[in-house]
This record gives C-alpha cells, structure tokens and sequence, in this order.
C-alpha cells in the first residue's frame, strides 16, 4: 500500500525508520513540515530551535552522545547554522547526523536563492539529493548509512519542489538502533588548534574514499537509452529532463552529489555523443565535469537563474517552443499578498508611517509586507536579526551626516530570539541611539504557526515557561521600554514619540496575537474573545478614502458611490479604521 | 493512460483549492494512476495567488509543468483563470466559477476589477462558466464551492467514472458526506454530455 506524501513528510518518515532519535530545526519554508512531521512520532524528540545555528549545535550534541540525529533548515538557515557545520566536517560524527537543506530555487519565500550543494563541498561533508518522495524515504536511510560509515555529516539537498509536491511512497518500518555508548575523544570533539591541524588531513582522505563510493553507489545509476544525448543530472531536474527526453537520451541520475563520482560520470560520458548536466541554479556538477577535462554543455543553455520546469529544458535543448494563449493585460490586476484583515502589524505600521526623517530597518516575516503599498514604510530587509544591527550601523553615519534622521528597527519576536538579541545587544554594548520595535504577535506567523521561546509552548504542544521580551531587554540593559497594543493608534504614535526623542537605545513590545492564531487559553484571558465587526454609516461616509491606506483588504472603496464599505465576513473588528476615520463614520456592530 | 494529463488549480489563499487537489488527486490513485501533486507555501498564502497542479498518468516524472502545458485549468476566482491562461495549452480546457474576488490594488480603488474577463477567456479557449458559490449555497453549504468545482473538473476530464464516493466519504467528516457528494454531482451536472 503506497502513501501520498510530500518530500518533506516522507523526509520525516525516513528518519522514523532510520531509527533517529533526535531531531531540531528553526521553522523556514520550504522546511518547515519536516519537523512537524518528526514531531507525530513519539520515537524521535522533536524541538524547535531558536535559530538554525543552535539547533545543528544541539543536533551535532546528540550525535555525539551516540544517537541519530537530524537537522532541518531552509538554505538560508544554512548560512546561521555555517559556523559549526564548518567544523563538524573535521569532527565528524558519531550518531548518523544528517542535515537538511531546503533550497528554493525561483525565490517562492526567500530573500535569495543560493545554491547549497556548494556549501557542503565548502564544507567538505557529502551531499545527497533526492529527486521525489519516495527518495526523501530511501535517501534518509541511505544517509545515516553512510554518515557512520565514514564519519562524517550528510547534507540533504531539497527544494521547494521536492519538498513541497507529493506523490507516492512505499513505507517501511522502523529499525531501532542501539544508542552507541558514549566515549570521551578529546582528540576528535575539541576543534582545537592542535586537533584541528590532525584532523584536517583526515577530513582529505574521507573525501577521497567518499568519491571512491560515489563512484559504486546505486544512488548514483545509469539509465541507458539512445546514446546520441546522454544527460548528467540530479535532484528535481532529473524528473524535469526525463519527461521532456523520456527514452530519447540516456541519463546519469546522480543521488549522491558530493564528492562526485567523476569515474562513473566520465566512462558515461566516453559512451554518448553529446552530454548534456541539467541542473537547477549553479553550474555546480558542470564546472567539476569541465574542469576534470570531460567535455559538456550545461549554463551556456540553461538558464542558472530561476526554478526550471520541463519546459525551459525542452525550449533550451530542443529548441521547441509551445504555442501560448496570449493575456490581454487589460484584463489583468495584480494580486499581491497583504496584511490579513485585523492582522496586529497594520496598526502599527499605519502610526509608523506618519512619522518624518525616519530610517525603517526591518526584517523577515509577515511584517515584510509594511514595505508595500499602501504602507509602505520600510526601507531595508536582508536577513533574520539585521534590522537591529544594521539600525545601529546607519544610525552611526546618519549622525555624521547631522539631518537627524533617526533609525526605527522594526523585527518580529520568532524573529528577536532567532538573532535579534545579539543585534540589541550590539546597540546598548556601544550606547546605541535606535528605537527598536519588537512586533510580538504571540507566533511565528508567516511560516505557519510553529510555537518560539515567547509563546509558552513547545513544537509538541508542551506547556513551558514563557520567556518574556520585556524582561530580557531590561536585563539587557534598555532602560526605555515601552509596551503597547498595536491596535491602539494614539497608544502607538505616543510610545513612538517618547522613543523618538530619547536619546540611547529604546524598545517598543507591540504585544497582541496574529489574527489567524488560534488562541491559547492564556491568549483568552489576556486579549479576550473575539470582538464585534466594524460597519461604515453609510451617510456620514465622505469617501476620504483613508480607511483604505490601513491596506485593510475587508474595507472595499465603491467608487459610484464614492463611500468606503466593509465586509462583514472579512472584518475581525480590530478597530484600527474606526480610529483612523476623521469624520466618525465607523462604527462597531451592536453599537 | 499512458499519456500524461496536467490540471492546474488557481485561485486565491483561502479558497479550498489544496482540498480540492486532495480529492482529486485521492481518486486518480485509488484508480491506480501514478499522480504528482505540486503546491506552494509561504508568502503567497496572505491573500496572493496560489495554484496546485496535478498531474497524473502511467508514470509521471515531473511534479510541475511550464507554460502551455495544462489540459485543464479550473479556476476558483475568475481574474485567476486570465492570470495563468498562458499555462493552458490551447486546445485544453477552462473551468472557470463566476466569482470576483477584489485584489488589493481594487479594494484600494488604485485599480478597477477587469469588465469582461469571461468573455476574453471564452475567445481563447474552450470554456465551461459556472456560479459555484451559488450552487453550493442553494445546496444548503456555501462551503462545498470547491466540491462543485471538483465535480465540474471531472466532467470535464471525462473521469467520472471513477469512484468518488469512497473519496469523498474518506476526506470529509460523516456528517458533510452526503451534502458533499450532491455538491460533486451537481457540479458535474453542469458539463453537458
């Protein structure tokens, strides 16, 4: 009987029947589901992590202590997590220790859309990449398989559309592992100068048995067809190039990418006309096959931007080009994504705008989108944490230039425990001069609700101390700390005038829930049930239209009768158009 | 059923559509097609355009399809349908339910909903129209939209001979079944043949 899975649920499966028994990761699409699915299975303990770099630090931990483990993270969590993965690749192991890169090619919910397989041969640790569900099964296991063979970590190599499709999985059972007795090696786990200069040459020699299995592995297999076009491939794109030659070409499908296996692929090469690498993103396999004397064409064809789809293989190989129907672009507005209706950000970021000769750093989460119309209030977004920190850098030239200008650093609370308490200490350390707002809406919203340290639970549901914004940046040293209830318009705007005239670093807590949460029992008491909807009167409506510059997506603007209208299905009653409208037309329902 | 079919789901975050993927997707396999399903997350959920695509055959390879590949393309919002129309190939078909959603630019009133969109789409392609919402509401359940626009899919597909009651009694809870299998008929009720 076959199960219908993602690659990240049948990601998940794989490690239960791989007998793994520890398993961490930050929420980070297209990630995240592999830990929620780790998570419905009592076997494995299953912890979100603060950021990705601590949950390969706790991973590596229980690998160590003698037990599978398993780290998840999207390609840019690789970079947080980069600094012991260096260092893992001279340690090694002891448990199997496998850790995911979720990539994401075509930028689906990314700020870039690197190529990761660089980063394990960076790293010197092998890499495998599966090509469909029921890979992400078999890969698994084949992971820790060779993790413990040869003392090293493995990189799993994802994307969005091996992550994020389904199709069929055959499963299997799960094999309990004994947990390896630990032993104390100080010459193998302490990365010191005079270990690490031992350890460097036997991280060489692992690379070179390592291409010696890569070369024998199934993982690594040939399929052989017609013998005019022979294609090198991996991941997704292998299933994007077999459906566009099917029995047209013969393929080297590459499982096991890192170090590759150039024997295998240069004896394939010797028996086919032309050979073709068809990768997503980087000319990673090509520039290795190029620079080993082996004849190819790749990135001067395809294209190394972009997700590919079998369609752009078939129009950049075959030349075909398919008929399309043409889009009238008369017949066709826009759709971007939008602050929900009620969504707690709006409120603020509606005060926010109306301050002048403000600098707007922010950072990644839902609250990117008060860089949109019609709020559009941010100036900078690049990675977790830096709105803080690169708040502080700005704030120190914008002094120089002497305009006062001030730095607003605005960052969400999964966001601030991630890497934003480092940035905040940066600012108070070096008597910093930023307002830092740190918009706490009880979640990790834009992933999908995955609870963090300030939520009070855990990943399975557990009840926890909660540990509380206000008292870690008063412990940090913030001596202005203002709470706030974003929904409070003249509340907002007060507490962003105190900070503004403040001189030295400042924090605003804007505490209330995302508006798709589903309230804890301590949600309830604290911001009550939910609230009845606003309504427009319809005769004291002058249609000003500044309801509308909330971007609030339940107030439509009727532009015959030139009055604002709100739907009653979509308004949660938040309150921030009532506040907004200068003439009262706003009402509360029951009112 | 050794050529592949491709069908793409459009609409907007919230409409149903993973669900109706499911349920389609849940038929083809228990009909012993191989089926890929491909979706996205993330950002495109806050009120964004969001597609799934199935595809399903004897043996299916890729999860996704480029532009002017999808045999069917049902769409649960009707400006939805114009924005992947490049996605059809042309002698494939469009469902299309009759349904404006309002996009941020137009609630804003910086932008006006497009006038004749089902005509432009029923110039290019072969086009089925239906009011979903209202079938579902005269059923008794506005939210079974999605399952008269299943049901309207598989007319067009011609894949109703496949079993979707066992489907529908295995994603739905018992007290919804039976209103959901009037909606998958009365959806297929409106492709003539």
């Amino acid at each position: 009987m076959k199960t219908f899975m993602t690659g990240n649920e049948a990601v998940a499966r794989g490690a239960f029947e791989a007998g793994v028994v520890y398993a961490s990761a930050y929420p980070g699409t297209p990630s995240t589901e592999i830990l929620e699915n780790t998570a419905q299975y009592p076997e494995i303990i299953s912890e979100w992590a603060p950021n990705e770099k601590v949950a390969l630090e706790a991973v590596l931990g229980a690998s160590i202590a003698g037990g599978r483990a398993l780290a998840a993270m999207k390609h840019v969590g690789v970079n947080v997590a980069a600094d012991p993965l260096m260092t893992i690749s001279y340690t090694g192991v002891t448990g199997g220790l496998v850790l995911i890169s979720a990539d994401d090619p075509g930028c689906h919910s990314s700020q870039n859309e690197q190529d990761n397989r660089i980063l394990a041969k960076f790293a010197k640790i092998a890499c495998i990449e599966p090509s469909d569900s029921q890979e992400c099964l078999d890969y698994m296991k084949a992971a820790y398989e060779i993790s413990e063979q040869f003392d090293v970590a493995v990189m799993m190599r994802m994307t969005t559309r091996v992550c994020h499709s389904k199709s069929l999985v055959e499963v299997g059972e799960r094999v309990e592992k004994d947990l390896i007795p630990y032993v104390k090696r100080p010459e193998k786990y302490i990365a010191a100068p005079a270990h690490a200069k031992k350890l460097h040459p036997v991280v060489e020699a692992k690379l070179v048995e390592m291409e010696k299995f890569s070369n024998e592995t199934p993982l690594n297999r040939i399929e052989w067809a017609d013998k005019k076009v022979g294609i090198v491939t991996s991941g997704v794109a292998y299933q994007y190039a077999k459906e566009v030659f099917g029995e047209n070409a013969s393929f080297l499908k590459l499982g096991f990418t890192n170090p590759l296996p150039m024997d295998k692929i240069r004896d394939f090469a010797s028996q086919v006309e032309t050979l073709y690498v068809v990768e997503e993103l980087e000319p990673f396999m090509e520039e290795q096959i190029k620079a080993a004397g082996i004849n190819c064409v790749g990135k001067e064809l395809i294209p190394n931007v972009g997700e590919l789809n079998p369609d752009i293989i078939a129009k950049s190989l075959l030349g075909e080009v398919r008929p399309l129907l043409d889009i009238p672009q008369d017949k066709l507005v826009g759709r971007p994504p939008t602050l929900c209706a009620g969504c707690p950000h709006r409120g603020f970021f509606y005060a926010l705008k109306k301050k002048k000769n403000v600098m707007v750093t922010g950072d990644i989460g839902c609250y990117t989108l008060g860089a949109s119309e019609p709020l559009n209030t941010t100036d900078t977004v690049i990675d977790m944490g830096a709105s803080i920190s690169m708040g502080h850098g700005a704030q120190r030239v914008l002094d120089k230039a002497g305009k006062g200008m001030k730095v607003v650093s605005v960052i969400g609370d999964s966001t601030f425990f991630h890497s934003g308490i480092t940035s905040l200490i940066d600012v108070v350390y070096n008597r910093g001069n930023t307002v830092n707002v740190i918009l706490d809406n009880r979640i990790t919203g834009m992933t999908g609700h995955q609870e963090n340290p300030g939520s009070g639970y855990t990943l399975t549901g557990q009840k926890v101390k909660e540990i509380e914004i206000d008292k870690v940046v008063r412990a940090l040293g913030v001596e202005l700390v203002i709470n706030v209830n974003p929904l409070d318009l003249d509340a907002v705007t007060k507490a962003l005038d105190a900070a503004l005239a403040y001189e030295g670093p400042s924090v605003i807590i804007t505490r209330w829930p995302c508006v798709l949460k589903k309230f804890s029992p301590e949600d309830i008491k604290e911001f009550g049930e939910k609230k009845p909807v606003c309504y427009v009167v319809e005769e004291e409506c002058r249609g000003c239209r500044l309801c509308n510059k909330t971007g609030c997506p339940a107030i439509v603007f009727d532009k015959t009768k030139k009055k604002s209208y709100i739907d009653p299905n979509a308004c949660v009653g938040c309150e921030v158009c009532l506040q907004v409208c200068p003439f009262k037309a706003i009402k509360k329902a029951g009112e | 059923m050794a050529e592949i079919k491709n069908i793409l789901f459009a609409g907007v975050g919230g409409q149903g559509i993973i669900l109706a993927s499911k349920i389609l997707a849940a038929g083809l396999i228990n009909a012993g097609y191989d089926v890929k399903m491909s979706e996205v997350h993330g950002m495109a959920q806050r009120g964004g355009s969001v597609t799934t695509q199935v595809r399903y055959g004897e043996k299916v390879y890729s999860p996704i399809i480029g532009k002017g590949q999808a045999d069917l393309l049902v769409s649960f919002e009707s400006m939805e349908a114009m924005r992947w129309l490049d996605y059809m190939n042309p002698k494939g078909k469009v469902v299309v339910n009759d349904h404006e959603l309002w996009s941020a630019p137009i609630l804003m009133g910086s932008a006006e909903y497009p006038e004749g969109i089902l005509d432009a789409i029923r110039e290019r392609a072969e086009t089925v129209v239906i009011k979903a919402g209202e079938i579902a509401a005269e059923l008794g359940n506005p939210r079974t939209m999605n399952v008269v626009l299943v049901g309207t899919l598989i007319k067009a597909m011609g894949l109703e001979g496949l079993d979707w009651e066992t489907v529908i009694r295995d994603t739905v809870k018992p007290q919804f079944v039976e209103i959901n299998l009037k909606a998958l008929k009365a959806g297929m009720d409106q492709v003539k043949g």
